[in-house]
């Protein structure tokens, strides 16, 4: 296993090998990953011959990452990249996981892209062991897709913008839907700003804490007409609300169903009572929609399961009764007799291959938009930890013995060339924002890399400090990569 | 998944049976509805053998051989409930209930105690022979180790270690009667490896690991585990889709476990799953 | 506890805060000099680590512990930090193989040198509880210990120094003691009562050659045997080895042609040869003999048996008690390979094998051959379950030829002599000739060499009889986990089908007599307290049942009523007997059920 990221974290402990890349350089090691496989003659030329299009163009696209290049763009010796391109090829099966460290970049659709080469490179994708295993942060965020909460889609990943598919969404609905995209959330909150977007419903998201250039996002709440927020707690968004609906809680409270990583579908069920005034999120949609005028009655969550069946084909084996019986079906899984789906893209190792080839993408390096200066020297990237979840809604409420806190872990080096030592406060500023915070050592972490967690906005409001910076295919913020300033705090300032 | 395995034949109390190779005595042996009772033995767990209250006589063997990990082989003549067997078993029982509180052990451990006629006191006067007494360590607000109720099974050992976490917080220390489950040097809990992912506690047979609010509970009188309801939903926190059982009383969730018959888990979890349920009670 | 053979540590580990000393980190560095720690830091963005290097370096977790204590006095907090770091095991499990071991301390040394004197069976019949007195008396640390393989010269004391090799002194008067403790060497010269009489086999060297000379060794006959080999093949050894009819002398008396043969038929993995030296069973000294007087041979049988079954490394394991040997032997081992006779072409045969020697740290159990593997693969020795069998999954799970000292060094004269010459020797279906551990209420204790079929009695008078005053009372045969029997058994012919027609085992050879003074229920007290001792643990029947064994031998030492505790004595004996994981719960009560049926109890049987 080799793990690369710029910080040693516990999985690279696992590794045979840690490579730890300067931070938004991913796509420059995958093109001189490939480069590297094309010319130790790895290449699975079968694959590529008869699944793949455009490995000409590609070929030439990575000529100039020489191994040389490449370990001077991504700090990591060439010798490493060798190996993990020829141990990566060489594999019988071999994946490659990956999770917000790539897609937390203004470059997250291409990272993505460069990664997929190296899979179609190698043939390592739609065969048992095999794969590329994108890993979710959340328990649903897969499922929100499922069921068309993007702006682009329809349930079931159907295109908003094909005809067939909103004529027959429009009949089963008995409504009109407008074939354009609707906005992502980075669009969204563009729309506050230009004033193209007054009122806003907030259904369990926190995005006052948990939106990149927070201070940003708050003031653009701040401006709205009218902020509904939808949610089990008072959060820092729910506060700013003019209109806030108590919710039972999706997992504990209410029937339902949720979608994991591997894109399994799985029941959810009701143990307990919601408190107070909770309602079922369901019964508050429901009469939302009949004050506008819809009479939905009050769908049990099978019921409206049933209903996204008939309108996703991927969905369409999975009956309540089946999901409850086999403990959850990966989708597609088109019919009652169909056993669900492990993996994808089996359809590449067909001949002739079933449907159409898999493009290759010339993708670039392009660094992160924070750029590192003299005002601020240090690359800042945040990440998780095990124990907590997100902004700590719900994480913190347990009282954790390895509850690491919201320390800025330095390297050993920079603590030192700043005079700080574990337990120090400083200020700790970017292009955006400041903040005070306390410092800890990792000794792990490379010369000029600072890292810390986001979970306690409370006493450490991380986010005015990360970067508005987003990749415009995706709507994701680039939260991996601000540059910052650290100072020194004697203690009467921070008491 | 795979090819149907061929099948083994062998006699199990008199009677012929045919069971697919690769299959423990212990297998086979419930495939034939002959209860058997284990301790150490767990569908998630790597049989470790070691209890020995599985154990069942094999014609040609010297000595009894341990249901839970002995491969079935063909022609094999397998007796469950002969003298041998039951005076072993009986004898394994009396030597756990001589030295350990087994009070709070499953309700099926107890069953089989009073099928054997288990009689731990002719061991000799609890306060003169070797016991493994000694006060709870409650070191944190979300475990308790309560030794004194361990029968030193390893299956905590395991399920910290390759079975399941990889985290090998746990060993067991020492040797003999004074082999113990440990951390390095007994440090505390909070100061060990350890990541509170409460699979330790989700594999005890005897209630020596224990969750603190059950611990809390039962101190105060009011577990009541009768009145529980148990309810199986799927964990709010990351993507991996662990399935929950959410153990309620009072409309108050008090415990959480994981079936070890699902595939996502195979009854384990982490710390988020294990104790992340408290914002759903504040 | 069984691990799957494919299992690999993978490390998820947080390590101490206690900072090693410079004597620490010297002392545990210099064990991983040689391949380097399980992380490799190649620079600030390129590490090395994870769980291959760790688990191919997991097997130097006991060196590296032996080294801790020798250096330091202790297995202390810090020092055990860092072999966690330096090998990437967890610490739980680190600490979890320390206190596995008696040799190690967990405690901060109370003196620069600690002297474990052995108050078993046989010297405690010679003065070892008085010498206890004497040595603590005199203000030295003393630990009491199981039997520390001397018994022909007791009492025996081993010598812990911190800084400094271990030493063995035996027998050990106060002043012998503290001049050993102020010393550097043991003097451990092997007095054989035997020495120059022709007709040995195992022995003929022992005390005549200098075990430190390869050329003496030669001299005296040494690697023709591995000549012999070498001309006839592989397959001609094992031809000659199953013709001989030899079998294991480690007490279960396998065939052990039958054994190297299914080694070599093992095609495709990485084989091993290893050599149990772990000799510990009470009473038991005849593999030390061996050993400290001629470990040249050990090393030919053992390159007779890696080139023979197509291992390249081969492994001895000597017990922690055991310094000499183990000098002598890393002595012989260093020559061999000097020589060219062990390393990447021995003997210019084209073939590789080389030997590495690891310490026991004080464990009975490690002589189990599963525990032996598990104790060399740096886990707590507990014994596996079988099958699986070495043969297949042996150490590393890889295929495994281990055999007792006694044993390998019986190759020696049938790959020279041929088979036929050996088993014209001894009875028909115990061929060969057999050493003993004579000990006891004899006028000349000492190890000795016998043709299978000499009476017990003849062993005893070949010992020079009973001293002065002594009638017999009893003979513990086999050891600890072997039986007493008593004056009626003098014609017993001592052969694998006597013995087990008569219900009892030769066990690894000991014969310790006692006589009418002799305390036999403090005796039989003594054997239930070694195995509650020794008893690793794992399983329920050995851990709580030797325990429970000893509280019903001490009620009885204290004059409880023998027919009360008879029916608990006898479940204990089965449950042990029957449902223990290995050979040390299952012979558990033998020796006190032998002295229950002879009434050396007292009660009636």
């Amino acid at each position: 296993m080799w793990v690369v990221d710029p910080r040693r974290t516990t999985s690279a402990r696992f590794a045979d090998m840690w490579l730890g890349l300067n931070v938004g350089t991913d796509i420059a090691l995958a093109n001189g990953v490939a480069r590297e496989i094309i010319h130790a003659d790895l290449v699975n030329v079968e694959f590529v011959e008869n699944a793949t299009v455009g490995y000409e163009d590609f070929a030439s696209h990575v000529e100039p990452w020489t191994l040389d290049r490449t370990a001077e763009v991504t700090g990591v010796p060439a010798e490493a990249i060798r190996d993990l391109a020829r141990g990566y090829a060489g594999a019988a099966t071999a994946q490659l996981m990956w999770t917000l460290g790539i897609t937390e970049h203004h470059t997250a659709v291409d990272n993505v892209l460069a990664l997929c080469n190296l899979a179609l490179l190698t043939g390592h994708v739609g065969r048992w062991g095999s794969g590329l295993v994108p890993l979710r942060g959340q328990n649903n965020v897969q499922g929100g897709g499922d069921m068309g909460a993007l702006p682009n889609k329809l349930p079931g990943f159907q295109d908003v913008a094909d005809d067939d598919v909103r004529a027959r969404f429009e009949g089963e609905w008995g409504t009109t839907i407008p074939p354009e995209p609707g906005w992502h959330l980075t669009q969204m909150f563009e729309a506050m700003g230009r004033g193209d977007l007054r009122a806003v419903w907030v259904i369990g998201e926190n995005p006052a804490d948990s939106e990149a250039d927070v201070n940003h996002a708050r003031e653009m709440l701040g401006r709205l007409d009218h902020l509904v927020v939808q949610d089990v707690f008072m959060t820092r968004t729910a506060e700013m609300a003019d209109v806030v609906l108590p919710a039972a809680l999706g997992w504990a409270e209410s029937d339902g169903t949720v979608t994991s990583s591997e894109r399994r579908v799985q029941r959810t069920r009701a143990a307990v009572r919601p408190p107070g005034e909770a309602r079922q999120e369901i019964d508050v949609i429901a009469d939302v929609a009949e004050r506008m005028g819809s009479a939905w009655g009050r769908p049990t969550a099978e019921e409206l399961w049933d209903e996204l069946r008939s309108v996703s084909p991927m969905h369409g084996g999975m009956s309540w009764q089946r999901l409850e019986d086999v403990g959850g079906i990966q989708w597609p899984c088109p019919d009652e007799g169909h056993p669900g789906t492990p993996f994808l893209h089996g359809r590449l190792w067909e001949r002739p291959i079933g449907g159409r080839r898999a493009p290759f993408s010339c993708v670039d390096d392009h660094p992160p938009v924070d750029q590192l200066t003299d005002e601020f020297p240090l690359r800042l990237t945040t990440g998780r930890v095990l124990d907590s979840y997100n902004t700590g809604v719900q994480s913190g409420k347990f009282n954790s013995p390895i509850r690491s806190g919201d320390a800025l872990e330095l390297s050993a080096d920079d603590a030192g060339s700043l005079g700080l030592a574990r337990g120090d406060r400083v200020m700790v500023s970017s292009r955006r924002g400041s903040i005070e915070m306390t410092v800890a050592v990792d000794p792990d972490l490379p010369v000029g890399l600072a890292f810390t967690t986001f979970h306690f906005p409370e006493s450490a409001d991380v986010n005015q400090l990360t970067s508005d910076a987003w990749d415009t295919r995706s709507g994701t913020s680039e939260f991996k990569a601000a540059a910052i300033r650290v100072e020194k705090l004697d203690v009467a300032a921070g008491a | 998944m795979g090819e149907p395995r061929p099948l083994v034949q062998l006699t199990i109390d008199g009677n012929v049976v045919k069971v697919p190779e690769g299959l423990t005595i212990l297998d086979a042996c419930r495939r034939e509805d002959i209860d058997t009772p284990t301790l150490c033995w767990a569908s998630n767990l790597t049989p470790v053998n070691v209890c020995r209250v599985c154990v069942v006589e094999v014609e040609g063997s010297r000595v009894l051989v341990p249901s839970c990990s002995r491969l079935v082989e063909p022609g094999m003549v397998v007796s469950t409930d002969s003298e041998r067997v039951r005076t072993s078993r009986k004898m394994v029982y009396e030597l756990l209930a001589s030295s350990v509180e087994m009070d709070r052990a499953d309700t099926s451990v107890h069953a089989w105690m009073e099928h054997y006629g288990v009689r731990p006191e002719r061991m000799g006067d609890r306060d003169e022979i070797a016991t493994v007494a000694q006060p709870p360590k409650v070191q944190d607000d979300l475990y308790v180790r309560d030794y004194e109720r361990c029968i030193l099974c390893y299956k905590c050992v395991e399920a910290c270690g390759d079975d399941a976490q990889h985290t090998y917080a746990i060993a067991t220390a020492g040797r003999g009667f004074d082999a113990h489950i440990s951390t390095e040097s007994d440090v505390a809990l909070p100061d060990s490896a350890c990541v509170y992912c409460g699979n330790c506690i989700g594999v005890c047979p005897t209630g020596a690991l224990v969750f603190r609010a059950e611990f809390d509970m039962r101190a105060d009188g009011t577990w009541d585990e009768d009145s529980q309801q148990v309810t199986t939903t799927v964990c709010a926190f990351c993507g991996v889709g662990c399935n929950l059982e959410l153990h309620v009383q009072d409309n108050s969730i008090v415990k959480v476990t994981s079936p070890v018959d699902h595939s996502v888990t195979s009854g384990h979890l982490c710390i988020k799953g294990r104790f992340g349920w408290q914002h759903a009670q504040s | 506890m069984s691990r799957s053979w494919t299992w690999l540590p993978v490390p998820d580990l947080r390590f101490g805060t206690t900072a090693p000393t410079g004597a620490e980190v010297a002392a545990v560095d210099a064990v991983v000099a040689g391949v380097g720690p399980a992380t490799l830091v190649v620079g600030e963005r390129l590490v090395l680590g994870g769980r291959h290097r760790a688990a191919a370096r997991r097997n130097l977790l006991l060196p590296a512990l032996h080294a801790l204590q020798r250096a330091v006095g202790w297995i202390s907090p810090g020092g055990l930090d860092h072999v966690c770091r330096v090998l990437e095991v967890p610490p739980a499990e680190a600490y979890g193989v320390s206190t596995f071991y008696h040799l190690f301390s967990h405690s901060e040394p109370v003196a620069d040198s600690t002297v474990h004197v052995c108050d078993d069976i046989a010297c405690r019949g010679v003065g070892a509880m008085g010498l206890i007195e004497d040595l603590r008396g005199a203000g030295h640390h003393v630990r009491p210990s199981p039997c520390l393989g001397q018994c022909e010269r007791g009492p025996a004391a081993l010598v812990q120094r911190t800084g400094v090799d271990d030493l063995s002194v035996a027998p050990a008067p106060v002043a012998d003691v503290e001049a050993a403790i102020g010393s550097s060497s043991s003097s451990a010269a092997v007095v054989l009562p035997q020495a120059g009489s022709g007709n040995l086999h195992l022995l003929a060297r022992v005390g005549v050659v200098d075990p430190g000379c390869l050329d003496d060794y030669r001299a005296n006959g040494g690697y023709s045997a591995l000549e012999a080999a070498l001309a006839m093949g592989p397959g001609g050894v094992v031809r000659e080895l199953t013709a001989s009819g030899l079998s294991g002398r480690g007490g279960a008396a396998f065939p052990t042609g039958v054994k190297w043969q299914a080694v070599a038929d093992q095609v495709g993995r990485p084989k091993h040869v290893v050599c149990n030296a772990d000799e510990s069973e009470p009473g038991t000294f005849k593999d030390r003999t061996l050993m400290e007087g001629d470990p040249f041979a050990i090393v030919e049988a053992m390159t007779i048996a890696g080139l023979t079954v197509g291992a390249e490394q081969g492994w001895i394991y000597v017990r922690g008690e055991y310094p000499v040997a183990a000098a002598r032997l890393t002595a012989a081992i260093d020559a061999a390979r000097g020589a060219g006779l062990l390393g990447d072409d021995v003997a210019a045969s084209g073939h590789r094998f080389d030997i590495q020697l690891r310490r026991g740290a004080g464990a009975y159990i490690c002589g189990e051959e599963t525990a032996l593997f598990n104790s060399i693969e740096g886990y707590r020795g507990e014994p596996r379950n079988k099958p699986p069998f070495p043969t297949t999954h042996g150490l590393f799970g890889e295929p495994t030829v281990i055999n007792n000292v006694e044993t390998l060094v019986n190759v020696l004269s049938i790959a020279r002599d041929g088979g036929g010459a050996y088993a014209a020797l001894g009875t028909e279906r115990s061929p060969g000739t057999r050493l003993f551990c004579v000990s006891g209420r004899v006028w000349a204790p000492g190890t000795y060499e016998h043709e299978f079929g000499v009476t017990l009695g003849d062993v005893i008078e070949k010992a020079g009889g009973l001293v002065d005053g002594s009638e017999l009372r009893a003979v513990l045969l086999g050891g600890a986990a072997g039986s007493f029997v008593g004056p009626d058994q003098m014609d017993l012919p001592l052969t694998l089908e006597a013995t087990r027609e008569a219900g009892l085992s030769l066990g690894s050879g000991v014969v310790m007599v006692f006589d009418q003074n002799d305390d036999i229920v403090d005796t039989v007290r003594r054997i239930a307290e070694f195995f509650r001792d020794e008893s690793c643990g794992q399983c329920v029947p050995c851990r709580v049942g030797t325990v429970r064994q000893e509280e019903v031998l001490v009620r009885l030492d204290r004059g409880g009523s023998f027919p009360d505790e008879r029916d608990l004595l006898d479940d204990l004996g089965s449950v042990m007997r029957d449902s223990s994981i290995c050979g040390l719960g299952q012979t558990a009560s033998g020796a006190v059920r032998s002295a229950i049926d002879l009434g050396l109890l007292g009660g009636v049987s």
